[in-house]
């Protein structure tokens, strides 16, 4: 055991951060993507549905598929990290954009009410209001994305993206089961710790209504 | 001299056609507190929210000391206009501090004149600032979120309070106390207040002038001490509904009375 850790340590050390680095940028994506199209969707909602339909649809392709689909594509299939990132994005965006609209859809109408009669500007309304009740929600999607994210990413490695997945693939290649502990164990580790830390935040911002019960 | 609000034979219709509010003129003096009294769905409310524009009427006009509310950059109108809502509407994330100076955030002043300001509100709505500034909606009893908002609507000067069913949700006993603090601020800020209830009792209480409104259409508008000496049959039969219970317990005395 000891003998395998000063072999394959370095490595593990090396795939986790690389497997820290996509999920992180597929994350940074698809928060910027999915909470201003959420937030867009509030004050569209004739577009709700669809928008949603679409982000849902993508949740739905397999990820060895999505990574398929995309190696043929110009830019992207230059480099696996690329084809990666984007495909992560992808699957990222629901959790989010629904967090998002719902958490906002779900505000006390009258708080609304009450902004906009008071004279808050749309900007301040969306920014002092709206965006702070509607955080727990935000972050409760930001969580389940994360978590799906860290597990997809290891089947990035199988278009070459690295990652831990590249530790199970070569261990199953070889039937080497500590070779695949090796990538699943810190992959899990990876996904609870996130999990933990996002349900913190989500915790955090949880608001109690005036009357004291909690949506 | 022009009213400080006016609202010039205003009409709000709805879609399907039907009058919310049907020609509705009325004059508020600076100063007075009017009291907009009548049955749910006579208008009452749709007519306070003509004032800051949360509706726009279908005809006629609301004028604010003489300028038609239309021509006003809308912010400014709503940020000049006290309101307050039954349900207060207080930010569930704020403290009570924030919740009063958000008025002042919003128009960008300094936290520490924000704060001062807020302490002061506090302390006019009877709360103690020091014990209260940092606790949350819902750390507060019904009576106490009522004075923050109460505070929050005073937090700019406004010169205008529009205050929808303040009190409808709170019990009796504390309702009255509310009302005695009003009327006592009221009397020192001279503002000028649209006061919409279905609560006779309030009206008589608090406002200098009661409207009565039915079916969207003013049915009479009289100052306080005429009201109730009207003989028009809406404000008859209003007033019995109000006495109903007095007048069936001094009707019926129950025979076996304790004290005797």
């Amino acid at each position: 055991m000891s003998s395998f850790l000063s072999q394959y340590g370095g490595e593990i050390a090396t795939l986790t951060l690389e497997h820290l680095w996509l999920t992180g940028a597929a994350m940074l994506f698809a928060t910027l993507i999915a909470v201003p199209t959420g937030i867009w969707l509030t004050r569209s909602p004739r577009w709700a549905k669809p928008v949603i339909g679409v982000a849902n649809v993508l949740q739905t392709i397999p990820s060895l598929a999505m990574f398929g689909f995309l190696l043929p594509l110009p830019w992207l299939g230059e480099r696996a990290a690329r084809i990666a990132i984007v495909a992560l994005t992808a699957y990222a965006l629901l959790p989010i954009l629904r967090n998002t609209y719902a958490g906002i859809r779900g505000i006390d109408p009258t708080l609304n009410e009450v902004a906009r009669a008071i004279g808050l500007t749309d900007a301040q309304r969306l920014f002092k209001i709206e965006l702070p009740l509607a955080a727990s929600f935000i972050f409760a999607g930001l969580r389940t994305a994360t978590v799906t994210c860290i597990g997809i990413a290891t089947i990035a490695a199988a278009v070459g993206a690295g990652g831990l997945g590249e530790l199970i693939f070569r261990g199953v290649a070889s039937i080497d089961n500590r070779l695949v502990m090796a990538g699943a164990i810190p992959a899990a580790l990876l996904a609870l710790a996130a999990d933990a830390a996002l349900g913190l935040l989500e915790r955090r911002f949880k608001i109690p209504n005036a009357d004291g019960s909690v949506r | 001299m022009s009213a400080a609000l006016e609202f010039r034979n205003v009409s709000v219709a709805v879609a399907t056609g039907r009058l919310l509010l049907n020609d509705v003129s009325l004059a508020l003096e600076e100063g007075t507190v009017t009291a907009i009294l009548g049955r749910s769905g006579s208008g009452k409310t749709t007519l306070l929210r003509t004032a800051n524009r949360m509706i726009d009427p279908t005809g006629g006009g609301v004028l604010v000391a003489g300028a038609n509310i239309q021509e006003l950059a809308l912010v400014d109108l709503r940020r000049k206009m006290g309101y307050v809502i039954q349900e207060t509407g207080l930010f569930p994330h704020f403290n009570v501090e924030r919740n009063v100076g958000i008025v002042l955030e919003a128009e960008s002043q300094p936290r520490p004149q924000r704060i001062q300001r807020s302490d002061e509100l506090l302390q006019m709505v009877g709360l103690d600032a020091a014990a209260f500034s940092d606790r949350y909606p819902h750390q507060l009893s019904g009576g106490q979120r009522q004075r923050v908002g109460l505070a929050r609507a005073l937090a700019a000067e406004p010169k205008i309070l529009l205050m929808d069913e303040p009190f409808g949700a709170l019990d009796p006993v504390t309702r009255a106390e509310m009302q005695d603090m009003l009327r006592d601020l009221l009397k020192r800020l001279r503002t000028t207040v649209l006061l919409v209830t279905h609560d006779l009792d309030e009206a008589l209480y608090l406002a200098d002038r009661i409207v009565l409104l039915g079916e969207g259409r003013v049915i009479a508008n009289l100052a306080r001490d005429k009201f109730l000496q009207s003989d028009l049959p809406e404000i008859v039969a209003y007033a019995r509904a109000f006495r109903r219970g007095q007048s069936a317990a001094l009707a019926n005395p129950i025979a076996t009375d304790g004290h005797r």
